[in-house]
């Protein structure tokens, strides 16, 4: 009876999931398999691919090294070196946008509740117009001989003549603006319930505003930091239209290396492999972050069991 | 008790919002604290009881007025800089941190040397007896157990006053009781100020030194926890604290003239011949007698019964209309009840009633 019962159940729980399950697997699972099988493959001649070929890993080989003139292997850096920058320009665009927007959500959460919820508003307006426009903005405002620029030249001294686009500078300053909003709203979102009786207690136990914010509310915050850095650290290491723009297209990034593959190189075993490689990547950064909070919860799951 | 100051109120005012919504909380409110006393400041919700601890704390800005700590004049020090912690009502602890963290949060912002930061967070832990659960999360701990790391984290840094807002009402009765003879005996061994906020008539009766009781934004009267009962000086203060009966009545020839015609045997030399007053007599200082004894000083009609363990408790229906509140104790015997619907005399002696001005 009771098993009955409890199988019925469990066909109403499928049955329940199912459309979602759907949707994964045509959306998900079978394109990153197609993926994942065409980076095992050898390019074609005339396609980017060669259906037919024997499964082999020489895709991934080719990123580490390359063929020299004499048929030997020897090791190339130049990918490996592309990635690593990339990282370095993910993680300098996570800084600039916990700088930025961890104290701006703090502001917003300290705010009346009228004024929070247009500033939440305000915060996500730059969706509303597309990643092109938006990038193109910063050309017009970056650009040579522009105001921004002839701004910062003006400030300092004439030996130091600076250009404000086509650097990492500027995909920087374009990415940031991009991706702001995936920092503020996590950290807002965790700071909204935020006690600020606790604020008080910590002035009362001799804290100053700023010891108060890095004893207390930043340690709060921190989920939502977490959060935010993820969801602006993940699509910077990816971006290929920001680095295009804005960088010149001089240094290759990830993204704009994959784009290359599949694009002008009619290489697709070798996109494909970089970009299962970057998957790899990005899927190592969330899993270290969810074993981490998992074991925080077992951690105080335990005791309160106790 | 020590007769040095530690706290000093002079002429403290306070209003909330601008121009038409002002609203005065507090208004000219002076008070002297000595060293080492347990005073609490008694009053309904709204009476500015919490705003007078806010203002001594720090958190707010008197309006008019000076506050004096140990001597010093403190309106212009923030809160982190005041030798003086807080108790909150919600208890506030950091969930982020352990218990042992939370008392030692205090003694960190002091920049003490680590080993003393440990030494005295314990000491403060040991003292509230949470040392066991030193290493959980407040989320982790019962509501008593949350004041007590409270309790540890304001008393860690030494504080020359410790302020207490009402920090026993999100506690059941039972561990209300427990916690109140906790406090007493923390106050005596830590030595300190206590400035203890409640609503609670009974908790302030049981564990002041001195109370003052606050209504509308001003203090009504100050005094050790029998005077205020015993001798209010206000139809508030007597009202508020505990049961009292109220009758009307003028004065007449040295004595008191209820309603009814009886002529009430009292203090009255502080009032105006042929002047309105009332008599506060509380509920246990009244006797019930025959009607027809000659110590009878008014009478009337048994409305209600009621037989409460200790006591017995009568409401009675004065001649002249007015309930009248009487409470015998059952210590020497349960007695003989009168009977509801029966007409009793009632005596009370001269010195258990108060004449307050109407």
């Amino acid at each position: 009876m009771l098993e009955q019962h409890s199988s019925s159940q469990a066909t109403r729980n499928l049955l329940l999931v199912a459309p979602a399950i759907v949707v994964l697997v045509l959306l998900v699972v079978i394109p990153l398999g197609i993926m994942a099988y065409v980076s095992l493959l050898a390019r074609g001649e005339g396609s980017g691919v060669n259906w037919s070929s024997n499964i082999s890993g020489a895709a991934y080989l080719s990123f580490f090294v390359e063929e020299d003139f004499d048929g030997s292997l020897v090791p190339n850096y130049s990918y490996l070196l592309s990635f690593l920058r990339s990282i370095a320009q993910a993680i300098f665009t996570t800084a600039i946008c916990i700088l930025l927007g961890v104290p701006m959500a703090m502001w917003m959460a300290g705010l009346d509740t009228k004024w929070r919820s247009l500033m939440v508003l305000v915060v996500t307006i730059p969706f509303w117009t597309s990643l092109l426009i938006r990038n193109y903005a910063w050309l017009i405002i970056l650009r040579q001989d522009g105001w921004a620029q002839e701004f910062v030249n003006a400030i300092l001294p004439a030996e130091w003549k600076v250009s404000l686009l086509y650097n990492d500078f500027a995909v920087a300053v374009g990415l940031a603006y991009s991706f702001l909003p995936f920092m503020i709203l996590p950290v807002f979102s965790t700071l909204e319930k935020f006690d600020w009786r606790l604020l008080e207690a910590a002035y009362d136990l001799g804290a100053n505003k700023w010891r108060a914010i890095r004893n207390v509310v930043l340690p709060i915050s921190m989920p939502g930091i977490v959060a935010g850095s993820l969801l602006v650290f993940i699509p910077s290491l990816g971006s290929f239209i920001t680095p295009a723009l804005l960088g010149g297209g001089k240094t290759l990034m990830i993204g704009n290396l994959i784009y290359l593959q599949f694009t002008s190189s009619r290489n697709w075993p070798f996109g494909a492999a970089l970009s299962i490689i970057l998957l790899g990547l990005m899927f190592v950064c969330i899993a270290v972050l969810a074993l981490r909070q998992k074991r925080n919860a077992a951690v105080s799951g335990r005791k309160r069991a106790k | 008790m020590g007769t040095a100051l530690t706290v000093d109120v002079r002429g403290v005012s306070k209003s909330f919002g601008h121009g038409r919504n002002a609203v005065q909380v507090l208004n000219d409110v002076s008070v002297k604290i000595a060293e080492r006393e347990f005073f609490t400041l008694l009053g309904p919700s709204g009476c500015g009881k919490t705003t007078l601890l806010r203002l001594i704390a720090g958190f707010e800005d008197v309006d008019r007025g000076d506050i004096f700590i140990a001597g010093q004049r403190v309106n212009d020090q923030p809160p982190f800089r005041r030798n003086v912690n807080t108790v909150f009502q919600s208890y506030a602890l950091f969930p982020h941190l352990t218990v042992q963290q939370n008392a030692a949060f205090g003694l960190r912002m002091k920049d003490l040397p680590r080993e003393e930061i440990k030494r005295r967070a314990n000491e403060a832990l040991e003292m509230v007896r949470m040392s066991a659960l030193a290493n959980r999360r407040p989320s982790e701990l019962s509501g008593g157990q949350q004041q007590r790391v409270a309790l540890a984290r304001a008393l860690a840094p030494r504080p020359q006053v410790l302020l207490l807002d009402e920090p026993l009402s999100a506690l059941d009765l039972k561990l209300r009781k427990e916690m109140q003879i906790e406090l007493k005996q923390l106050q005596n061994q830590a030595g300190i100020t206590f400035i203890f906020v409640t609503h609670d008539q009974e908790e302030a009766l049981g564990l002041s030194d001195r109370i003052g009781v606050m209504n509308d934004g001003v203090i009504m009267q100050v005094g050790k926890p029998i005077d205020i009962y015993e001798r209010p000086t206000h139809r508030f203060v007597a009202n508020f604290i505990g049961d009292i009966n109220l009758l009307e009545a003028k004065v007449s020839n040295g004595k008191a003239l209820l309603k009814s015609g009886h002529l009430v045997e009292c203090d009255v030399s502080a009032h105006s011949p042929s002047s309105s007053v009332s008599l506060a007599i509380r509920p246990e200082r009244a006797r019930i007698v025959k009607e027809t004894d000659t110590e009878a000083n008014f009478a009337g009609i048994v409305d209600h019964f009621a037989y409460m363990g200790t006591a017995l408790v009568y409401q009675i229906r004065l001649l002249e209309g007015t309930k009248f509140l009487l409470r015998e104790t059952t210590a020497n015997g349960a007695g003989q009840f009168a009977q509801v619907g029966s007409r009793v005399g009632i005596k009370v002696a001269p010195e258990a009633i108060r004449v307050l001005r109407d």
